[in-house]
């Protein structure tokens, strides 16, 4: 799995959790070390017992800590730029859906060998989604529910979200847009990080 | 026929940042998002030159040219702060009624979209702008993570050099490896010598010669010392031109002597090197390994050392084991060392014990 990846799970450990309680998990996961590089790759074995390890320390279901490390991917100021990348993808909420489909092509864009599996998004009636997440990284459908949930929240929308089980190889969230502008929402400014 | 209202219309959506001129080079129509860079500005009937100050191609100078530069890249800038920089190009209408001027940011588009607050809505959808603007930060992002990994590689690499066990410059082993094997040998009772030898008319080399001829005799005197030893010995580069040798096993005065003059003998033979001749030798001192373990690594290797300073004052090319009385010897004449030195052909032969075959001739010569 892409040091990126792993990496962003030490961030949302480190930063809710503290930095001896991420000791621990490491540790527990024998990994032999306890800093990921961002741009490193390790192997999937190396993420696989991080993510169980997570599970038995933390003594939480890992679908709701993934979920929560969506959020803070996207929320926590020190991760800004990630949420900017998104934000790139739409002027608001709906267009942002609809740019998911690009996502997998445009992380490699910018990381060459940052692979995500396929995401499609299907408008099932208006204001009504269902996004597919393709298999091939464990977590993912959960990591994509929180990262939606804060993005939402990030364009001011107030939407449903749900987890609608497994099809075709893919999970499947449904998204359901209730109201538009519910909230402020935070600002986007396309050039405030140039320079 | 399409009226300018109308051309005007369809271009905001296509090209919002359009400029319609007319056959006189005054402008008509402008596109939205360049009304937005001048909100106040009163566009209509402007001379186009006026606002816009024609960079390259520099063959145009006037309106004339302006209109009959149909199809070139044309560059300019405002002629008002900020002086953001466009690329543009021009088609006639038809009918002489002038032409449509289509202006872009080019590569100043980051600081535009800094300067003016622009955002996707101001850029027509099929305008790759937004999708350049999000390549520059997720590039930057990622060759921020590069670097940052680039400065903990060379950190690591730093203390990794810091840690190790090998004088880089002879592939001999350091001080600190030396200590800890020293350590080791005193701790577990073994039968050991340690040797300090020093190299003798070293600096001459390196002051005459210059560093890189110092180095290749650093690297001619590890293998040397290598050649002498056994495999189980270790040797140690422990400063500029200091070395230990730790002889395993061996603690018989004859055979240890030997060792030592052969030594001495191979590193006096002249070293070329850029076809001129270095010429060294060698001081050896020598301590045999403590009968306790109450003795520790520094006063062995401390006892080594005054057995090579004895060997040192006894002029050089010489090799002397320690002996108890040599404590007090070393606080009275250690100030005569330099004045020893040069005098080392007339060194007081009678003192050296331990003596080596080598003999005055070759001393001499360094």
């Amino acid at each position: 799995m892409h040091g990126l990846i792993n990496r962003a799970i030490q961030a949302f450990v480190c930063s809710t959790y503290g930095e001896s309680r991420w000791r621990d998990v490491t540790d527990s996961a024998e990994l032999g070390f306890s800093e990921f590089e961002a741009m490193l790759i390790y192997t999937d074995d190396q993420s696989k017992k991080l993510l169980a390890a997570m599970e038995q320390v933390l003594q939480r279901p890992l679908p709701e800590m993934l979920e929560d490390m969506g959020t803070f991917l996207v929320s926590n100021p020190q991760v800004e730029a990630l949420r900017r990348l998104l934000r790139f993808g739409g002027v608001n909420y709906v267009e942002f859906l609809h740019s998911l489909d690009d996502l997998p092509d445009r992380a490699r864009l910018a990381v060459s060998d940052l692979y995500l599996p396929p995401l499609e998004l299907i408008e099932t009636a208006p204001g009504q989604f269902k996004l597919f997440c393709q298999d091939g990284l464990p977590g993912y459908a959960s990591v994509m529910m929180g990262v939606l949930r804060a993005m939402a929240d990030d364009y001011g929308d107030l939407v449903i979200l749900e987890h609608s089980g497994h099809q075709d190889g893919a999970e499947v969230i449904s998204v359901t847009l209730v109201e538009t502008d519910f909230a402020e929402g935070r600002a986007f400014d396309l050039g405030a990080h140039l320079l | 026929m399409m009226s300018f209202d109308q051309l005007a219309e369809l271009a905001g959506k296509m090209a919002p940042m359009f400029v319609m001129i007319n056959a006189d080079g005054q402008i008509e129509r402008v596109g939205p998002t360049l009304q937005k860079l001048r909100p106040d500005q009163d566009w209509t009937g402007q001379p186009f030159i006026e606002i816009f100050d024609l960079r390259r191609p520099r063959s145009i100078r006037n309106m004339a040219d302006l209109l009959g530069s149909s199809g070139v890249k044309l560059h300019m800038q405002f002629r008002d702060e900020p002086h953001t920089g466009l690329k543009g190009v021009l088609a006639p209408l038809p009918k002489g009624r002038g032409a449509f001027v289509n202006l872009s940011f080019g590569i100043s588009v980051l600081d535009a979209v800094r300067d003016y607050d622009l955002t996707s809505a101001d850029f027509s959808a099929t305008d790759l702008t937004i999708e350049m603007l999000y390549l520059v930060e997720a590039k930057s992002a990622a060759m921020e993570a590069s670097r940052q990994l680039n400065l903990r590689l060379q950190g690591a690499k730093i203390a990794a050099e810091e840690q190790a066990f090998t004088d880089t410059l002879t592939g001999l082993k350091n001080r600190r490896a030396m200590n800890h094997i020293l350590g080791r040998m005193i701790s577990t009772g073994r039968d050991f010598s340690l040797m300090q030898l020093d190299l003798d008319f070293f600096k001459a080399v390196n002051d005459t010669m210059g560093h890189a001829a110092g180095d290749a005799v650093l690297q001619k005197v590890a293998s040397i010392m290598v050649d002498c030893t056994r495999n189980v010995d270790t040797i140690a580069r422990v400063g500029g031109d200091e070395f230990v040798l730790i002889i395993d096993g061996l603690v018989d005065h004859a055979q240890l002597d030997n060792i030592a003059s052969r030594l001495i003998k191979r590193l006096e033979e002249p070293i070329p090197f850029g076809g001129q001749m270095c010429q060294i030798s060698a001081s050896i001192g020598t301590v045999l390994s403590p009968a306790s373990v109450s003795i520790d690594a520094a006063q062995l290797l401390n006892e080594a050392d005054m057995a090579l300073y004895a060997a040192k004052r006894a002029g050089r090319a010489c090799h002397y084991f320690y002996e108890p009385g040599m404590d007090s010897e070393d606080t009275d004449e250690a100030v005569e060392e330099v004045s020893v030195d040069t005098a080392s052909s007339q060194a007081d032969t009678s003192r050296s014990s331990g003596n080596t075959a080598a003999d005055a001739e070759q001393r001499s010569n360094g």
